[in-house]
Order: structure tokens, then sequence, then C-alpha cells
């Protein structure tokens, strides 16, 4: 198709352009776009690439603390880590190929992530995933859990980094559209991170990895319509990832980056060529000048548009120092990696492309992304949800029988069938399986560790979008105290609904918000992020989903912490207050059938004040077992932690005169359920509350519960139940369900 | 006792048996790269390590074993050099003809990580003298294609000549209960006729340290560091 | 010269991947499906026009490389 054809509003539309939005372009550049200029504004100016929907709000987030190295903006986000080291993470989503294609959706998620990652010169050493999957019943799920699991550690266990933790949740809301959050954590030092922004006039730009092709190139209908014989071969395709060819490129870029040639560098991910030469260029204040004869590519025949937007994996960008050529090159054959110098850096700021001696695009450079459209997008506020008592809520089984239902229901049920298809071990590094509050890797021989954690509860977003945008944020900061570690920073995998509609608009703008506040009030700041919108089939959007991946650093990591009871007789302790909130619980859900109520509150100064606590007993090594507190309450928490322990525990009538099941189930927050193994300890927690309400800043509460021992879990007033019945309710849902028995 | 770990293109355990092979041995072990066509001088044991060599693609260790490195190898395990080949560097021992039989994919079709128990076999190889015949240890696996498969007179042969070096089984020794992947026999690793050659699927380079699960896997490495001089 | 080398299992040698396959095609309802075997299809250009130096070549190809005769067995094809 001619570079010049005529530029129609059916075109425009095609390219996902409204109509102010290329009046915006012909304003910017004076003219009608060439067809290939029309590809990359489509490309640089989508939600995906351009944020321009969440941008605005997502100025208001704390990114800021002195370990923070590079906040959002680049490939990944970058914290210091002590001795030398950085740590380099970021989580990003691949929702919508995933439905379409779940193994190579997940498995080019997969890709892209740790691409982000060692683009930085970071070498990944663990990854997680965040998953949302449709309602149990829906024809569908089965075959999506299946592709996505095994498309991630189809990747993952190929490329050669553990898969340590993650998230596995159902819910109806996501039966059209599932997610697939990936997150990769990569270990640099702290003075050779390497960013995209290119330096220097006249310096070659090059490309490295994996052939072009046709994949994932947007508008079907330019593709096809050019070629009728060959129609067939040129119709966009999927995208499939290579973990082999990732493997590659990984080795090499880090062999090369030690050679000190690399000046800038950058992944092609979304919107390929297109947008990593662009940033390159426009973070220099440099211009970029491609030429298209040079790009290595797999089929015959592709278009300049093609190329511009192909999505075809495992490529790199970067600038190299011109008197480094042949040592970078000895480095691309050793990996027998494709590399062609494809363009240079220019003093124009102009963003030129040629092809076959024509010149089919030249654009401002910094315009392209600065100029993109930013929008404030009419928003309302999710109404309040009233308060549950209660009291007004009969729990229609024992509590008992609650529990053997609520651990091995689909959201709370062990998640082991998914991570045993997971290499966990590689590395020898993990410290903590998949299975605890975080998962704890030591970075090289220690002795400082890592917890990572990925977390969000979307139903409490949902009931409301600023308690639950604290909530996720909350839950990942506790869940890092919970194994030792001291929480640094976040990264934010957005997840929504239509932004054109006011209702999931609101939903981004109030969770945004929450989140924000809970950074700031706990000192853990957002580093890098992701935002997926659109997330929505027939009208109807998901539960709105801010997955927060949280990064905490272990001093000692053989002094990290977890959550299986440890030995007999020892003193079981929840700290916190207690009110039984049974609004938008997973008991409500699971066994009142009811999804209402307003969603438990956050005390971001409690959630402080006791993370601090509970630090400073694991540090000094006063308890023996520390599980924070989040779906199913405290009968869950101690459930979890009998089952990890094989030992079981009798929980002692509680005192908080509420009904038995909210004490059980409530999910208040801002609570940890720990063990001590003697008066001795007891006494100097209880010391430790005391001063911390002698201060007078805020009622921490202490409540001993019970006692461990035995091999089942007595609840109050009810028949013990057996730690191998636990456990058979608790590992059976999800293999049974795989296999298609339930 | 020198020890070369060779990395091919796809090769991401060799960092797990290196740190393995150091802390046991005391020793840097060198690092062979696949195209490299000699092992260094005075080579005790060369080690294939875990991976997806060549992503898997083809065959699982098809394209490694027919790498240029491996006439070195052939010829160091032709004189009775000790060589070692682990999950993948069994697969490619076996595709290399060093080693009979053929690794096919699990029985259950899904990659399996998880703690493994294994009973030992004969205890008087240069591999697992550290460890008592019929102990019972606790290492790694992390395999999609670990089944493994032979005709009926190499499984003879085998038996016969008491090469199975290790079978999968439970804590309590169960190896029927305890296979993991289908594997005839139960068989999880396999010696060379003159016992000079190990492929085992589990992973005993990460159960090293009480830190990440145990030290079970100590036992074979400390096997090879009480060896004095070359082969 | 276009070639296709197919490389399929010997009979004898289990295959779970095709009794998966199997399975899943009879709960389809397909009915008249006994078994299946997966297989590997090889499609080859070659720049010899010399039909027979071609079939030697990728008998080599084939006994080195694509096959593994331990379990598997070949069929090469010339298709023009």
């Amino acid at each position: 198709m001619k570079n010049t054809i005529a530029m129609t509003p059916e075109l425009v539309a095609q390219h996902g352009l409204k109509p102010d939005e290329y009046q915006r372009i012909l304003k910017l550049i004076g003219r009608e776009p060439t067809l290939t200029e029309l590809g990359i504004f489509s490309a640089m100016w989508n939600e995906h690439c351009s944020y321009k929907s969440s941008r605005l709000h997502l100025r208001g987030l704390p990114t800021k603390a002195p370990w923070v190295i590079q906040g959002p903006g680049e490939n990944a986000g970058v914290i210091d880590i002590g001795d030398g080291l950085a740590c380099v993470f970021k989580m990003e989503s691949h929702n919508h190929p995933s439905y379409i294609e779940p193994y190579q959706g997940a498995t080019t998620g997969v890709g892209g992530i740790l691409r982000d990652v060692f683009t930085m010169g970071a070498r990944p050493i663990a990854t997680l995933n965040a998953l949302r999957f449709g309602s149990p019943d829906h024809p569908k799920t089965r075959h999506l859990v299946s592709g996505v699991v095994a498309g991630i550690g189809g990747y993952g266990n190929s490329f050669g980094v553990p898969t340590v933790g993650g998230q596995m949740g159902f819910h109806t809301r996501y039966d059209g559209n599932i997610l697939v959050n990936a997150m990769a954590v990569g270990i640099a030092k702290s003075d050779e991170i390497f960013y995209a922004k290119a330096t220097g006039v006249g310096n070659p730009i090059v490309y490295l990895g994996s052939k072009t092709g046709r994949d994932g190139i947007h508008g079907a209908t330019m593709a096809s319509a050019a070629f009728d014989d060959a129609a067939d071969e040129k119709r966009p395709t999927v995208q499939v990832g290579d973990p082999f060819a990732e493997k590659l490129l990984l080795e090499a870029c880090l062999e090369l980056m030690q050679t000190g040639s690399v000046i800038a560098i950058q992944d092609m991910g979304a919107a390929g060529l297109t947008s990593s030469a662009v940033e390159m260029g426009a973070k220099g204040d440099l211009g970029i000048e491609l030429d298209l004869d040079k790009i290595p590519c797999r089929e015959e025949g592709m278009t300049a548009y093609e190329m511009m937007l192909s999505e075809s994996q495992e490529r790199m960008l970067m600038v190299l120092d011109p008197a480094k050529e042949k040592q970078a090159e000895a480095i691309f054959v050793k990996w027998g990696l494709d590399f062609a110098i494809v363009g240079k850096t220019t003093d124009t700021l102009r963003f030129v492309v040629k092809h076959k001696g024509e010149v089919v695009a030249d654009l401002p450079i910094k315009e392209l992304g600065d100029e993109a459209p930013l929008y404030d997008r009419p928003y309302v506020e999710t109404p309040k949800r009233p308060v549950l008592d209660a009291k007004k809520i009969p729990s229609p089984v024992s509590n008992r029988e609650a529990l053997l239902k609520l651990i091995g229901s689909p959201d709370l049920a062990s998640k082991r069938w998914v991570w045993e298809q997971y290499d966990h071990l590689i590395l020898g590094n993990t410290v903590q399986q998949p299975g605890g509050d975080s998962a704890v890797v030591r970075v090289g021989e220690g002795p400082r560790g890592l917890a990572l954690t990925s977390d969000v509860t979307p139903r409490y977003c949902e009931a409301d979008p600023f308690e639950g945008g604290k909530q996720a944020v909350a839950e990942a900061y506790r869940n890092i105290i919970a194994v030792g570690g001291t929480p640094k920073a976040i990264t934010d995998n957005l997840n929504f609904g239509n932004p054109e509609r006011p209702e999931y608009m609101g939903q981004l703008v109030y969770c945004i918000r929450g989140l924000g506040e809970a950074c700031e009030e706990l000192d853990f700041p957002v580093v890098s992020g992701n935002v997926s919108l659109y997330n929505e089939t027939n009208g109807r959007g998901i539960l709105p989903t801010p997955t927060i991946g949280g990064v905490g650093v272990i001093d000692d990591v053989t002094k990290s912490m977890t959550l299986a009871f440890k030995a007999e007789d020892e003193i079981i302790v929840l700290l916190g207050e207690t009110t039984g909130w049974l609004g938008s619980s997973s008991w409500l859900a699971e066994i009142a059938g009811r999804e209402d109520g307003a969603p438990p509150p956050v005390d971001l100064l409690m959630e402080k004040l006791i993370g601090e606590l509970v630090l400073g007993l694991i540090k000094d090594g006063l308890v023996t077992a520390v599980h924070d507190l989040s779906d199913g309450g405290l009968a869950v928490g101690v459930a979890e932690m009998a089952m990890s322990g094989g030992i079981g525990a009798t929980i002692a009538a509680l005192p908080f005169g509420l009904p038995s099941h909210a004490e059980l189930f409530g999910e208040d927050q801002a609570r940890y359920v720990v063990t001590v193994k003697d008066k001795a300890a007891l006494d100097e927690l209880s010391r430790r509350v005391g001063a911390i309400v002698a201060t007078g800043e805020a009622l921490v509460l202490m409540t001993v519960i019970g006692k461990t021992g035995g091999d089942a879990l007595t609840l109050p007033g009810e028949m013990p139940i057996s730690l191998s019945e636990l456990h058979n309710a608790h590992e059976n849902w999800l293999p049974s369900y795989m296999a298609g028995e339930l | 006792m020198k020890s070369a770990v060779i990395t091919f293109p796809g090769s991401n355990r060799e960092g797990d048996v290196i740190r393995a092979l150091r802390q046991s041995t005391g020793h840097e072990p060198s690092s062979i790269w696949h195209q490299d066509t000699e092992l260094p001088k005075g080579t005790d044991l060369v080690v294939l390590p875990g991976g997806f060599s060549y992503g898997d693609y083809l065959r699982c260790g098809a394209i490694a074993s027919r790498a240029p490195v491996m006439d070195a190898v052939r010829a160091h395990a032709a004189k009775g050099g000790l060589v070692l080949g682990i999950c993948n560097g069994f697969q490619i021992l076996v595709e290399s003809g060093l080693l009979p039989g053929v690794l096919m994919r699990n029985a259950g079709l899904k990659f399996i990580c998880k703690m493994q128990h294994l009973k030992v076999g004969r205890a008087d190889t240069a591999f697992t003298s550290a460890y008592n015949e019929g102990q019972i240890i606790k290492v790694a696996i992390a395999h999609g294609e670990g089944n493994y498969v032979a005709d009926a007179d190499t499984i003879a042969r085998l038996e016969g000549e008491n090469r199975v070096a290790f079978r999968y089984c439970t804590a309590e020794g169960d190896t029927k209960a305890g296979n993991p992947n289908g594997s005839l026999n139960d068989i999880a690793g396999i010696y060379s006729e003159h016992l000079n050659v190990l492929g085992m699927m589990p992973h005993p380079e990460n159960l090293i340290e009480t830190l990440v699960g145990g030290t079970d896997g100590r036992g074979l490495f400390e096997s090879l560091s009480t060896l004095r001089g070359a082969a | 010269m276009k070639a296709r080398v197919t490389v399929t299992l010997k009979n004898g040698v289990l295959d779970p991947q095709g009794k998966a396959i199997e399975g899943a095609l009879k709960s389809f309802g397909l009915e008249g499906v006994d078994s299946v075997r997966q297989g590997k299809v090889f499609d080859i250009e070659l720049s010899l026009t010399d039909k027979a130096e071609a079939e030697a070549l990728l008998k080599a190809a084939a006994e080195k490389l694509l096959a593994n005769t331990v379990v598997e067995n070949y069929r090469i094809e010339i298709l023009g």
C-alpha cells in the first residue's frame, strides 16, 4: 500500500485515533500524515504508550525516597538495596492477548517484562505474576488457566529465572477479560544502570535480536488489503515468544554492557521500533534517522508501516560507542544474534524514517510524546456502601464448616498446581517458596535478601476504590514485614475498565488516590508501573484491579520469617484491632452469597506502627512465626499457619463481644498473628505494645488467642478439624477443578 | 579435583553447579564454552549443567549433543574421565550416546518443580562415596522431559550391572509412589558401563544449603571432592 | 528443491502426548478415532537440483539430527 495513500475518516478511525486527535496531528505537523506517520501516531498516542487517560492522575503518586535511584519513566524502576547493589523491577500486563491466545499471550508478557529489566543492565533473579480469571463455571476458564500457566512456565523456565510468587483469583467480572500481570526483578550494580536516553550526535543506532516479522500489527485491513495474491502470508500474526532467543539476548546484552560500548539501550516492546526509537531520541534531546532497508526481516516485502509497527519479540535497540563496534560485533556473533546498524542520532530533533531511498516519515521527535493527548476524563465517585452489622448477618453454617469451605474456595485454595509448573528453585537462592506471605530470595551469596509480593483485593476496590487502593498497598507492606523485610518501593499495574465511562474512570481516579495516600504514609513509593484500560466486554468492565508488586529488603536473609507454626505449645498472639468486619469479605461472598457492604477501612498510621513493631520483633528473635491477616480473616490465617507447619492449634473463645463468625472471619486490616515461645517473649511483646500505646499515637491492641499443638485445629466451641482434613480441603480444589472433576 | 562446567546456548543452571563445586572442593571450576574443542589440561570432571540448551528445540539436548566440545567430552570419558550430566546435561548425554536410553515428556505432560526424594543406588562410585547404599536423600526436580525410557535389553543391562544410580521415591522410600514422571523402573539417574559417566534428572546442586531447602545434595559433590589426581 | 522429512515415534514407544490428544478427540465426540501418535514434520528448502544428491543429504540430516533413531523413524519425500 502506498505510503502516500489518502487519509480518510475510516482509515483514521481504524488506527484508533479520534477525530480531534487527528486534528491535533494536522496542527502539529502542518499537513496530512503519510500512512507510515499515521501508524506511528496511532502507536505513540494509543492508551498503552501515551497513558492519555491516566497520566493526569498518576502525577500525584509519590515516587521519591532516599533509596530510589530511578522512578517511573524508564524501562523499569530502580532502588538502592545497599552494598553497591540496586534492584530493578517492574510489573506489566498482557491482558487482551492472553485472552485470545493464552499460552503465547502469557509467554510474551513474561518476555516483555524480563527485557524491561535487563535492558537496564540488571540480571533478572525472580519473577512473579498476578492472574485473574473468570468464574470457574465459565466455559473458557479452564482452558485459559491451563494456557496461561503453561505459557508463564514455558517462558520463565526456559529463560532461566525462578518464578517465586504471585496471586491467582477468580471472579465472574473477568469472564470476558482475564488479567495476566507479570513482574520481573533484577539486580545490578547501582553505578552500572543503563538508560534509554541517547547521547552524542551521529552515533550509530544498532538493532539486536530476533528478526522482524508481522507479529502483532494492528489494522488488519492495512496489511491484507495491500497484496492480493500473497494475502495469507501478509496477515498479522499472533506474537510468539522465543525464550531461547531472549536468553541469548540477555547474555549478549550483559556482556556488551561490561565492555562500556553501550551508550543507550531500549527494548522493543509495545509499538516496537517506533516507540523505542522515538523515546531514545526524545529523552536525549536528539533526532533519530532510521534506514529501514537495514532492518533484519524474517518476512518478504515488509512495508515501512509494518516494520515500524511490528511487535516481534526479543529485540533491542541501542546506541553504541562507534569506537567499540568491533568488540560489540564479536559478542553478537558469539551469541548468534542478528544485529544491524539501522540508523543514527542527529541534532535535528526530527524522527526521520527512510525506506527504499524515500523518506516515509518525518516528524518532530519530542512532540510525538509531549503532544500526545492528555485527557481529564469525566468521572464519578463510586457511591459509598453501608457498613454491615455482623449481628444482622447470621451464619448459615458452623464456623468449622465455613473454614473448610473458605480454604477450599477458588481464591483461597492452594495454588500448588500452578507453582509446581514453574521452576521456582533455579539459581539456588529461593529462601521462601510460593505459598508464604512473600517470596524471599537471597541476593547473590547474601547476606542480603529481597522480599517480593503481589497484592490487591479487587472486591474491596469495587466497593470503595479509595479504600481498596489503600488496602492493596497496605497488604503488600504487611506481606513484606511478615517475612522480616523492610518495605522499600512498589510497582503498580493498574487494570481497569473503559475510561470513557465515568463510573469506571472514577474507579481509576480514586484507586490511584488511595494508592498514593498509602504510599506516602508508609514511605513506600511507586518506582514503575503500567496501566491497562478498556478491560471490558459488552459494556461490562472488570473489577477495578490495581495490582501492587512490592519489594522489600531483608538485611540478613538467614533471619527471614515464615508463617508456619514451628513448635508445639507456643503462644498465639493476635496484634491489631478486631471489629468483626464482614463487609465485602470472602466469608460474605462464599458463605452468605453476598457481595455488598463497605470494605474494611485502612488506618495507615496503625499499619505503620504495627508493621514496625512486628519487624522489630522479627529482627530481635522474639517471635517464631508471623502471618499477616487478609482474606478469610483470623481463622483462615491460623489455618494457613497450621497447615504450613504441620502443627495444630487450639483457639480460645475470643473476647471481642462480637458474633463468633465475625470474630473469626472478619477482615479488619492492620492485623498480624504471631507465635512466641514462652512467657518471657510474651512479656517483652506486651512491653513493646505498651510503649506504643504510651506515646498516645495509637491504641495498638494485642490479644492472646490460643496455643499451638496437636494435629488438629480447634476453633472456639467447634469440633477439631484434623490437619489432614484441612490439608485435603486446601490442596484439592484446584487440581480437581483443572482435571474437570468438579 | 579439577572440574570444568560446559555452557551451551540456553544452559541456565551452570551457576548453581559451579557454586556447589566451589563450596565442596574449595576450587573454582573452569567454564567451558560449547564451541571450545579442548578441555583444560588435567580436568578430572566435566559437568553438563541443567537448562534449556537451544531452547529444547527439536529434542531436549539434541542440538547441544552435536556441539564441537562434545568430541572432547567423549574422549575424556573414553579415557575413564568423570562426566556428570544434570537434567538437560543428562538429556545431552543420552543424545550423544554416552549413556543409553532416552528422556521423554513427563507422563503427566506438565513441567514439575518440587522437592523430590531419591534412593541412592550403589555407594562405591566417584559420585556417591559420601552416601550410603539405599540412603534416602531429598533433592529437587525441575523438568518437563524427565521420563526415562529404554528398551527391555537396556533396562535389563542397567539393572543387572547395578548401574541405576538413583531411583525416585517417597520420603519413606516407596519408589513407585514417589515417581513423579513415569520413568521406567523409577530411574532418576544412571551410570555408564565403567561408572565414570553419571546422568541424572534431579538437581543435587540446589540442595546444598539449609537456607534454600536442605543439604542432601552435598554428598554428591563431597564424593567428587575427595578424589585425588587426574583420571 | 522442496523436501519434507516426517519423524514419528517407533511402534511400542510410549507417546503420552499422542494419548492425551486421542483422549481429547474422543471427548469431542469424534467417533471412529482409534489412536493417535504425534510426530514432527520438517519442510526443507534445498539449493541442490539433483534428486539423488538431495535424498542422500536428507538421509544424513535425519540420521544425524532430525530423528533420534533410538526411538524415532523418519520418512523422506521430495516435493518438487
